[in-house]
């Protein structure tokens, strides 16, 4: 089934997160928009997919994989920039070993004592995430998650949680019109998922995370929690929608408010709403049935 | 006479037309007028009023569907059509993410109206860009509880699987 869009209708941290809780495997491609001159269904212009911009590879909802349309993403390259190759050994790798493909490359270097195993590792696990963390600041432009597509054998590959992920992407948004939209109501209060899983083992939040965690019951709003740390309605925002995104917390309405909702709901359903038994209702599965 | 009414909305060109269209006994009472914005006109007419089939059970009872204007500046009529609902519909058009955002908005705003059941219909499942309900249900966070159903509104078989699965829903609701 086709995940088409455009990252200004469903930003990259929303596609990470749907990618994350579905455990898909498969490649999120991002490309440069060719105006169709059409509109969409909101009257924005609409774009074709042009030329390739960003390619993300998953594998069971890990991050694994990442290369920019515009990167040299080789592993000489990669390595230089984590400085654990020097300018000569960089150049000399590249030009005597430009058919070896990354994994042949990576045993070479291993063997012959430049690098060692964590060292490549841990340079291309930042290599990928500065490119997401790259796109998730974009803001526009057509997506296409291609299932079960991965990247080439040759290539090296590092599974990287993604709840981090989104958690520091988010921490990069920082319009506030985006974060006002998302979360418009700092009168709801926040609560930790019914089933939260391994989903806080080995998260790194920071401390000001930490406190706002910290704070997380139905019984306390949003606005609330802020008061408690000092913090104004941005920062908050930006805590709670990264949280949010990760699905380490929930939004659910405070005690005080889902009465008043009651009641005034209560109110208007006694008011208005037909006395219908049950009868009623499974005359109406009958007859539906027989259409 | 006993007559209960359900509410089918959802954001505009989303298919609420012609989900009643498909089930409706009688020809569809369409408030529709010509489309006056250029974003407006992927169809040459849009729902301004409501939209208003039938259906009827027995000579006691009569079903009403009502297709709410898909367009915020007539939300007005939301409300009213809310009032003494069954139960709602709310139809996602599934190919056109760039609408999802409206599509839970519109839930949300009809959940404050009346603590009624309601199904998620992802309509347009048959277009070959349609995001899959499973896609859908972390894309507009329906709570694992809400129904969200694979629809095809053109198809007569798919509209009554989503209304019997909103029964089902309200028959729960009383067993509660």
């Amino acid at each position: 089934m086709a995940l088409k869009g455009n990252l200004r209708n469903f930003s990259t941290t929303q596609l990470l997160n749907l990618i994350n809780l579905a455990r898909k495997t498969g490649m999120l491609m991002i490309y440069e928009g060719i105006p169709t001159g059409e509109e969409d269904a909101l009257g924005e212009p609409k774009y074709t997919p042009g030329k390739q911009r960003a390619a993300v590879a998953f594998k069971n909802g890990k991050l694994i994989y990442a290369e920019m349309g515009t990167q040299d993403g080789n592993l000489a390259s990669v390595l230089h920039k984590a400085g654990k190759l020097n300018d000569r050994q960089a150049q000399v790798i590249r030009e005597r070993a430009s058919l070896t493909s990354d994994k042949a490359l990576a045993l070479l270097l291993i063997q012959a004592n430049y690098v060692t195993q964590a060292d490549i590792v841990a340079s291309v696990q930042q290599h990928t995430l500065d490119i997401v963390y790259d796109l998730l600041t974009w803001a526009d432009g057509p997506f296409a998650f291609n299932d079960g597509e991965l990247p080439g054998d040759d290539r090296i590959t590092v599974p990287i949680d993604l709840e981090n992920v989104i958690i520091e992407g988010s921490r990069r948004i920082k319009e506030l019109e985006t974060l006002n939209d998302e979360l418009p109501n700092l009168d709801f209060a926040l609560k930790f998922p019914e089933d939260p899983g391994d989903k806080f083992k080995g998260i790194h939040l920071s401390v000001e995370e930490w406190r706002v965690v910290s704070f997380v019951n139905p019984k306390n709003s949003i606005r609330q929690i802020a008061k408690a740390n000092n913090m104004n309605d941005t920062e908050i925002r930006r805590i709670v929608y990264g949280l949010l995104q990760a699905g380490l917390v929930e939004l659910v309405k405070p005690p005080g408010m889902e009465e008043k909702a009651r009641q005034a709901a209560g109110a208007r359903s006694r008011k208005d709403a037909p006395q219908i038994k049950k009868t009623v209702v499974n005359k109406l599965i009958d007859r539906i049935k027989t259409l | 006479m006993q007559t209960v009414k359900m509410v089918i909305t959802g954001p505009f060109s989303s298919g609420k037309t012609e989900f009643i269209r498909s089930i409706s006994e009688i020809e569809v009472v369409s408030t529709e007028r010509d489309i006056t914005t250029p974003a407006e006109q992927v169809k040459d007419q849009t729902t301004v009023a409501m939209d208003f089939g039938r259906i009827t059970v027995d000579d006691d009872l009569v079903l009403y569907l009502f297709g709410t204007p898909g367009q915020r500046r007539f939300d007005f009529m939301w409300e009213i059509l809310a009032e003494g609902m069954l139960g709602f519909v709310v139809m996602v058009d599934s190919s056109k993410p760039e609408t999802f955002r409206e599509a839970k908005s519109i839930l949300e705003t009809f959940r404050a109206y009346a603590p009624t059941p309601y199904v998620v219909a992802a309509n347009k499942q048959d277009h070959p860009d349609a995001w899959s309900p499973e896609d859908l249900r972390i894309a507009l966070r329906i709570e694992d509880g809400v129904k969200l159903l694979p629809c095809v509104a053109l198809d007569k078989e798919s509209v009554k699987t989503v209304l019997l699965e909103l029964l089902y829903s309200i028959l729960e609701e009383m067993e509660l």
